[in-house]
């Protein structure tokens, strides 16, 4: 069998703390910047970053529409901050231009928790886990809304800040900023790698 | 900091990690909301907010000083990505006036004229980052000891000459190299040579990197730069002059953010580079009278 690949989106933000990660899980990770890059992966982590530059620099590499042909069959993918925003399939006070992959039927708003004064870090419940995730919020975005097939998995008062629908997970924060693989270890489960 | 719901800001993490979130990318400096509505649209990830580009800086001589409110309100108000502004070397009442208003990150800039000719602001005291440029690795630990969490290479600000941005981002990444190599004892002699902190020396020859994301400032004028600076190890860059100052900003500030991305792919470079028209003139380092690089300390 050939050994499965992730890609870790590599246009913009914190792409090699992800790839950090999947390294130190014994994953094969490559930088996705590319159609061909893209192609090869047989699951796909989107980083945290800034959600429009990202939106811009996938359709100016010519990545958005073959990225939206593989979330639609099925791709395996983690968002994480930029990336939950990118997957969502509603965004409010986000640019005009920008794109929603619709992976999940959510609809979040960007940088909702306030500027950088406000990012934060806290001890979150997670469903399934033992013990508290420390968990990284940085100009977070605000879940507003989550559909039925969407499982929420963890919340900040009323919001959620992790969910999962079948092998696409999402989260508000930023889990390659901890030092802590639990969430990165149960979305390779839920992708069967 | 901590509240009743156990949230705790401005830790050194949370700092840190808006740095994370600006890999790859580009920061713009602008003078105003059209220029900040200019680099959202180009890609940039964050934009600078200052009175005077530095090229303008440079010519116009005089005392230069952190910018109006209002203008930097206004610069929040045109743009949803992070705005950052700059307070003079040491003055933390500057910073204290930037964090008030909810700037997201504070530069503590050579680039404007220092008001302490010994001290730099101790920025454990903020709640809000800070991005500090440095020529060498020492100066590069004396800011990260004093609290900084993001440094920018210097280079030379306001020339459009990449030359001292080298210069500089070779001496900090040739001397993290030459510290991976050393064995402990010589690790205290690196810390007395670079006149920093034992312990951040320690961490680098532990990790082979810098303690915080490192960035780069000063002379980025073309896509071609951007790589170059890219390849050499900066993780994400700042241009300043080098996108208002050129023929065609808004074609100039969309090239360096793709070079930025692919920065390793010549092809991709080809196609990026061309048709941009002018890039800003640039000045020869030898002909400056001021170095502005040389504020810090």
């Amino acid at each position: 069998m050939v050994t499965p690949t992730v890609g870790v989106l590599a246009l913009q933000g914190a792409f090699a703390a992800h790839a950090a990660i999947l390294d130190r899980l014994g994953v094969t990770t490559i930088e996705v910047r590319t159609e061909q890059q893209l192609a090869s992966v047989d699951a796909l982590v989107i980083p945290g970053g800034e959600s429009t530059t990202m939106s811009m620099l996938l359709e100016r590499s010519g990545l958005l529409e073959p990225l939206r042909a593989r979330v639609a069959g099925g791709l395996a993918v983690f968002g994480t901050c930029a990336g939950l925003i990118l997957l969502a399939s509603e965004i409010r006070d986000g640019r005009h231009d920008q794109h929603a992959l619709g992976a999940l039927d959510m609809t979040v708003t960007r940088n909702a928790y306030g500027r950088q004064i406000d990012s934060f870090e806290s001890d979150l419940d997670i469903v399934g886990f033992d013990t508290p995730f420390h968990a990284v919020f940085i100009r977070a975005p605000v879940v507003e809304r989550v559909g039925e097939s969407v499982e929420v998995l963890a919340r900040v008062g009323e919001r959620p800040v992790l969910c999962r629908q079948g092998a696409i997970t999402v989260a508000s924060f930023h889990p390659e900023l901890s030092d802590d693989d639990r969430i990165h270890r149960r979305w390779l489960a839920d992708a069967g790698l | 900091m901590s509240d009743n719901t156990g949230r705790v800001t401005g830790s050194p993490l949370v700092k840190r990690g808006l740095a994370e979130m600006l890999k790859g990318g580009v920061i713009m400096d602008v003078v105003n909301p059209e220029q900040a509505r200019i680099a959202e649209n180009a890609g940039a990830t964050a934009v600078m907010a200052l009175e005077r580009v530095p090229s303008d800086i440079r010519r116009d001589g005089g005392v230069s000083r952190m910018s109006d409110p209002e203008m930097i309100q206004g610069i929040q108000a045109a743009v949803s990505i992070p705005v950052m502004a700059k307070a003079r070397i040491g003055h933390f009442a500057e910073a204290q006036i930037l964090q008030s208003l909810d700037v997201d990150y504070i530069d503590e800039s050579e680039v404007l004229t220092p008001a302490d000719e010994a001290h730099h602001i101790d920025k454990w005291a903020f709640t809000v980052p800070f991005v500090c440029g440095a020529t060498n690795l020492g100066e590069a630990l004396r800011r990260i000891s004093e609290g900084a969490c993001l440094i920018r290479s210097k280079g030379e600000a306001g020339t459009g000459n990449v030359v001292e941005a080298v210069r500089h981002l070779r001496s900090i990444m040739g001397d993290i190299r030459k510290i991976g190599q050393a064995d402990s004892a010589e690790l205290f002699d690196w810390a007395k040579q670079l006149q920093a902190p034992l312990p951040l020396v320690q961490e680098i020859a532990d990790t082979g990197e810098l303690p915080v994301p490192m960035f780069c400032a000063g002379g980025i004028a073309t896509p071609a730069d951007a790589s170059l600076v890219m390849q050499l190890g900066a993780q994400a860059i700042f241009v300043g002059s080098g996108i208002f100052k050129s023929d065609e900003p808004e074609k100039m500030a969309a090239a360096i953010v793709e070079s930025a991305t692919h920065f390793r792919d010549p092809a991709i470079l080809v196609k990026v580079s061309t048709g941009l028209g002018d890039a800003m003139k640039g000045l020869e380092i030898a002909t400056l009278e001021t170095k502005l690089a040389e504020r810090g300390w």
